[in-house]
């Protein structure tokens, strides 16, 4: 099937229902990888919308991408409970061990923030290619770090 | 033999997964039959992977758990080095008063047949059987209020809901669960998702309403994919769908994934974030009650406050209501998080102390070291100092010492936590997350960020100024995400005032 056909096939697998715009993307991203240039105009005729009300949908959150992710993604909490159990210095110690800032997308490695993943009981969280993990610490930089290099 | 292993995010971020794995192999190798049920979790989740072996005097717990300890699980149970007990016998979990929880972590939470056993469904039983005012009536007396945060009257929102004339009415359940400590709303619809699913069935009686949705974050995919799974088969169960329980009254939910923005716990930027827009705060009026989902009338609660209604139907709202102090009736579930030894989440009455929650029922820090700050209520809530241990946990309370009860998460932190550093991260979160509507709130953040980096640099003129930043945020900003991130900025300046004056190194 073509990108195309796909494109509308998703488009109208939402045609009834109320406010689809955020089903439509999210079938969109999870088939691609990220929303495709292409995609906007037909979504945007589908539901009777312009291209710019499309594309600020998109923009406006951060889940969807207009690029693709690196091969992995690596998705670490900032937020308050991580920090109270060393999620600064855990930041650190992953900026360092893959070489690249949180937020940057590099050799294939997406390294990014999320703030809570609701496992704040078992802090410091992260999640490695849609996987959760909990109760980080150093000694798992390394094999962390190794998994995204792979 | 019968196994109990959570398939609750935290247990599974913990190694459950690994766990049951290795149970099934262990089991295979010795070739003894043997029957693993995910359930939801306890709550305990400094226990986690926390298995369960059934015995004649109950469920035995066995925590925390790793696929090496589990060999020995087989050989002598009682014996082993991480045995716990009979599980409803350890002190956290049973000196909890679990109405809401009631069943979460002792069922398989996609068994409606287990839900009905565990006395599911007797509230929409009762509901079925009464009129829609009297539903309303029965929410009212029972005294809950909104366990997002707003603490609004549930019954309130409700009755002006039912009693606006429209063609079609909305339930939304706003599972946007975002506050950094909370995780109740993830736990109850990964643990228990058809009690959400009758809370919302009851909501619907009692207004009129014949479609629902679950607006749940995407950081969630545990949650949507139980909650997705539990939708099916109560629809096919003929619980909720054409005929809710066989009565003439239709209700359908469907469930909807957020995409990572925090501001979409707002309920009206939800709204918008339903209606496939941009997450941007609405003004109010027109309240949601009235112009909602569609410009339809539409009852906003959180997860919690629907979850709470079943049992409030089945067992008399006044059963409820004499739980708690003042105009706090019920209970609340607890999130207890961050630097703390006993992690997890704790059901109980209103009224209870923040000290006897922070050093008796969470064991004080996992590091050890002594406390030196609890954020209560999410990333928006103050920061709260050991001097404030004997403030009572209840709305008013909180609301009187400058704080919120919001989600009731607490994060506790340690003696190392740099308060500038966190007042700082306050703003810097805002400014990550402003839906940008409103000035104060997507500039003022910002601003606030660029103020604190004064101060830490030296400038100590640079704190009237945050002071003064904190105070247009409060009364200018449309939502709570502008109107209270001066909350923990403003209480860590106050409780700390001598991390935030520059100290000049004289002797160097």
């Amino acid at each position: 099937m073509t990108d195309t056909a796909r494109l509308s096939e998703i488009v109208a697998s939402h045609a009834e229902r109320e406010g689809a715009l955020l089903p439509i993307l999210h079938d969109v991203q999870a088939e691609f990888g990220f929303i495709p240039e292409a995609a906007l105009d037909p979504i945007a005729t589908a539901l009777r919308l312009s291209r710019a009300e499309v594309a600020g949908v998109i923009g406006f959150y951060h889940d969807f991408r207009r690029q693709p992710a690196g091969r992995h993604v690596l998705k670490l909490c900032r937020a308050e409970a991580c920090q109270a159990m060393g999620g600064v210095a855990l930041q650190a110690l992953l900026e360092h061990a893959l070489g690249q800032k949180i937020g940057e997308t590099k050799d294939g490695i997406t390294f990014e923030a999320v703030y809570c993943l609701g496992l704040c009981a078992c802090a410091p969280a992260a999640q490695v290619d849609g996987r959760l993990v909990g109760r980080l610490d150093a000694a798992a930089v390394d094999a962390l770090a190794e998994e995204m290099r792979a | 033999m019968r196994f109990w292993v959570p398939a609750d995010a935290a247990a599974k971020a913990c190694g459950a997964d690994a766990v049951a794995a290795a149970i099934a192999a262990e089991a295979a190798r010795r070739g003894i039959p043997v029957e693993i049920i995910r359930n939801g979790t306890r709550g305990m989740v400094w226990l986690e992977p926390l298995v369960e072996i059934e015995a004649p005097e109950g469920r035995l717990g066995f925590g925390p758990m790793t696929v090496a300890d589990v060999p020995s699980l087989f050989a002598a149970p009682a014996k082993h080095p991480k045995a716990l007990g009979p599980t409803e016998e350890i002190p956290f979990f049973k000196r909890q008063t679990r109405l809401t929880f009631a069943r979460c972590g002792r069922t398989d939470p996609l068994s409606l047949s287990d839900y009905e056993a565990g006395g599911g469904l007797a509230g929409l039983r009762v509901a079925l059987a009464k009129k829609p005012e009297e539903i309303v009536d029965d929410v009212v007396t029972s005294g809950l209020r909104g366990r997002g945060g707003a603490g609004f009257p549930t019954g309130i929102k409700w009755r002006t809901v039912q009693l606006a004339r429209a063609p079609k009415k909305y339930i939304v359940c706003n599972a946007d669960e975002g506050d950094s400590g909370s995780f109740a709303d993830r736990m109850l619809m990964e643990g228990d998702p058809f009690c959400l699913i009758e809370g919302m069935a009851i909501a619907a009686l009692a207004t009129g309403a014949t479609q629902g949705f679950v607006y749940i974050r995407s950081e969630y995919p545990d949650a949507i994919a139980v909650m997705r799974r539990a939708v099916e088969i109560a629809t096919a169960a003929g619980v909720i769908g054409d005929a809710m329980l066989g009565s003439g009254h239709a209700f359908h939910i469907e469930i909807r994934e957020g995409a990572g923005a925090y501001v979409c716990g707002e309920e009206t930027s939800l709204l918008n974030s339903l209606e496939g827009k941009r997450g941007v705060v609405r003004a109010k009026p027109p309240l949601p009650a009235l112009q909602g989902f569609m410009a339809a009338p539409t009852v906003v609660n959180n997860v919690l406050s629907l979850a709470a209604v079943p049992w409030i139907m089945a067992e008399g709202p006044e059963a409820y209501s004499a739980i708690g102090i003042g105009r706090s009736r019920g209970t609340i579930p607890l999130q207890i998080a961050g630097n703390v030894k006993f992690g997890g989440l704790f059901e109980t009455g209103f009224g209870i102390t923040l000290g006897e929650i922070v050093n008796d029922i969470a064991g004080g820090t996992a590091s050890g070291r002594p406390v030196k700050a609890v954020q209560v209520g999410g990333p928006l809530g103050a920061y709260h100092p050991v001097s404030d241990f004997e403030l009572a946990f209840c709305y008013e309370c909180f609301a009187e010492q400058k704080g919120l009860v919001g989600h009731a998460g607490l994060v506790v932190h340690d003696d190392s936590a740099d308060m500038m550093a966190l007042a700082r991260f306050a703003m810097e979160f805002c400014a990550v997350e402003s839906c940008g509507k409103c000035t104060p709130c997507r500039i003022g953040a910002v601003r606030g960020v660029e103020t604190l980096d004064r101060i830490a640099a030296g400038d100590g003129a640079a704190l009237a100024l945050l002071d003064d930043l904190c105070e247009l945020m409060k009364t200018g900003s449309l939502c709570a995400l502008g109107g209270f991130t001066p909350y923990p900025v403003q209480s860590a300046l106050r409780h700390f005032p001598e991390e935030f004056t520059p100290v000049r190194e004289a002797a160097e």
